[in-house]
């Protein structure tokens, strides 16, 4: 197990290093200056050179990619090169509190929800449970965030307020559960059927295998053979599909939090590829990265822990 | 979506009278049809895919106005009405008929980045799984590095890099894609190498670049069709995204994504102008999963989400 968690820390130094040197070749080859403001005052080429010789563009490339390295190991990010003379450190100090927040609540909604729905409709498998909760799994699941969101927001914001007079939802803040409902539900509720739908899946496969038979069989009620011999199998499989939900949730937050426009760092990632903010591209490309990263190690080790055949044969080959 | 237990023994009843019967070649298909079409949700979903696919082909006909054509210049009624279904978005233009025109867009992006997912992934993955050893220690290696990140945030680097427009989104879409199908083809590469049928073509003395391409992939086609289902959504999906934050299908040709993006500075007082392109994103990406989930069931796919 030990050996195990080594290898996969080791593997993780080269992941993130293939991402930066991905995002900063891509980066640096897209056309045109950062500091070239877009619209009619074109600044003169002489002076964009003097900004960007500031800046440090003007060394190769490899250079300026191990003097990046150098500075983030030390967390330091470098200089907001669109929000001047903002710290790239101080904009995601401020943002990234309120995303995680919105990511964690909708982690939880996700994870509660989907499990309890999962579960449900397996032990009801055909009932009309399983039918309502299937059908609106399958909604769920294939409508974007982002479309999600902004149906809620047609409706929960525009137009109950307008028939009703009843102004609960707001947007554009981040201060009170007013805030707080409709982000987590927009980005909450695909991860959410995601979850029920492997979960249902998974439980019908163990309720249908030998062993849940012959406890059935020797006369277990059925709520101890689901309790005790199927939940435990059953979550096995699903451990493996909480990574994709974090990359499902991290993503998904850019443009929830755009469409509601709650002031996390998601917005910083849109802007900052549009206007060419380099060091800003780069800290929340990382972060994500980083983040992903730890949370995939997380699963694994908590997979090699639940699963003992795992840790047995490793999980290469 | 399960079929119900009588579906499941009909469907077996039904493939082992197809498999007495003289008519072989095609059971396969045939079964999969016969157990699609007992489907409600599937059947619904090939209709509304029907209907978009029709609806993309044949936009000309069915839109009453241009894909960019201002129609209506005082903007003072904007709302649904008889003469514009869709109402009139912040240019003047109809948005009915700019959404039949989106409807092309979607199934462009969809059919061609899926199409160079299946160019890329399909040789990777097959020699990958065929011969396993180095050449699929560095495919993994490569699928570890790719699965790190999210498919729309690298896609939306390169999109960056490359300029907006349509033909940079299928590149993306496709370079970054590939993977997924590579790693699919690569499984079942590496479970059907063992079988008996392929150490029958070997005795009887096929190369190994026979096996893999009469043998071996006709057999993976199941698997392959249905990742296809779902990859199409996938890719509307991220154009959706892309065209929504501004850097997708430059204007004036509209996408849907790009609709509702646009559409957001007038959400107060114009709701309807993204409110359709939502429902029409919606109700295709519903469809497909419908067809997907139908697809799967009745062709038996085995598949890890």
């Amino acid at each position: 197990m030990v050996a195990f968690i080594i290898k996969r820390v080791l593997w993780f130094i080269p992941t993130i290093l293939a991402i930066s040197a991905v995002t900063f070749i891509v980066m640096n080859l897209t056309p045109g200056s950062p500091f070239q403001p877009a619209g009619a005052n074109n600044l003169r080429e002489d002076i964009i050179k003097q900004i960007e010789a500031q800046y440090g563009l003007d060394k190769p490339l490899p250079v300026r990619f191990v003097t990046y390295l150098s500075k983030a190991v030390r967390g330091d990010f470098g200089e907001s090169y669109s929000r001047r003379p903002q710290k790239v450190n101080d904009i995601i100090r401020r943002g990234f509190p309120v995303s995680l927040h919105l990511g964690a609540m909708a982690l939880a909604m996700a994870t509660v929800g989907g499990l309890a729905l999962g579960i449900l409709s397996a032990v009801n498998q055909n009932g009309i449970i399983d039918y309502i909760s299937a059908t609106f799994a399958i909604l769920m699941f294939s409508v974007p965030s982002f479309v999600l969101g902004i149906l809620l927001l047609i409706l929960f914001v525009i137009w109950i307020p307008d028939w009703t007079g009843w102004k609960f939802f707001r947007v554009g803040g981040w201060d009170s559960p007013r805030d707080w409902v409709l982000p987590t539900i927009a980005l909450g509720a695909g991860p959410l059927a995601q979850l029920a739908r492997y979960t249902r899946s998974s439980m019908i496969d163990v309720i249908r295998s030998d062993y849940v038979r012959t406890a059935r069989a020797k006369g277990l009620a059925e709520r101890k053979v689901i309790l005790k011999h199927v939940l435990k199998n059953a979550l096995i499989p699903v451990v493996t599909l909480i990574g994709p939900l974090f990359a499902a949730l991290g993503t998904g937050s850019f443009f929830v939090e755009q469409v509601f426009r709650v002031p996390g760092i998601g917005v910083h990632f849109v802007t900052s590829m549009s206007t060419k903010d380099h060091p800003m591209i780069m800290a929340v490309v990382l972060l994500y990265g980083v983040f992903l990263a730890v949370m995939n190690l997380l699963v694994d080790i908590m997979y090699g822990i639940i699963d003992p055949r795992i840790r047995l044969s490793g999980r290469e080959g | 979506m399960a079929s119900s237990p009588e579906n499941v023994s009909q469907a077996q009843l039904l493939a082992e009278a197809a498999d007495a019967a003289p008519t072989r070649q095609s059971s396969l298909w045939r079964d999969a049809w016969s157990r699609m079409i007992r489907n409600k949700l599937a059947v619904i979903g090939m209709i509304i895919v029907a209907v978009f696919v029709l609806t993309a082909i044949f936009a000309e006909f069915i839109a009453p106005y241009g894909q960019a054509e201002v129609v209506h210049y005082t903007l003072k009624e904007t709302k649904p009405s008889w003469h514009f279904p869709m109402g009139i978005d912040q240019n003047g233009r109809d948005v009915f008929s700019r959404i039949v025109y989106g409807a092309r867009v979607s199934l462009l992006v969809g059919v061609v980045a899926q199409l160079i997912v299946l160019a890329i992934g399909v040789p990777i993955g097959a020699v990958a799984g065929f011969y396993s050893g180095k050449i699929d220690n560095a495919l993994m290696r490569v699928v570890d590095v790719f699965y790190a990140v999210p498919q729309l945030l690298l896609v939306l680097l390169l999109v960056n890099m490359l300029g907006p427009g349509m033909r940079n989104i299928f590149i993306a879409i496709g370079v970054t894609g590939w993977v997924t199908m590579a790693r699919l083809v690569r499984g079942v590469m590496l479970s059907n190498r063992e079988q008996e049928y392929v150490k029958a073509a070997r005795v009887a003395g096929a190369g190994s670049g026979y096996i893999i391409v009469r043998h071996m992939l006709p057999n993976s086609l199941t698997p392959i069709v249905v990742a296809l289902t779902f990859g199409i959504p996938q890719a509307i999906f991220i154009e959706a995204s892309l065209s929504f934050i501004g850097v997708g299908i430059r204007p004036p040709q509209p996408s849907w994504g790009q609709m509702v993006g646009a559409g957001q500075a007038y959400v107060q007082s114009v709701p309807h102008l993204l409110l359709f392109p939502c429902l029409a994103i919606a109700m295709t990406m519903l469809a497909f999963t419908f067809l997907g989930d139908g697809l799967r069931d009745a062709l038996d796919v085995r598949m890890n989400d």
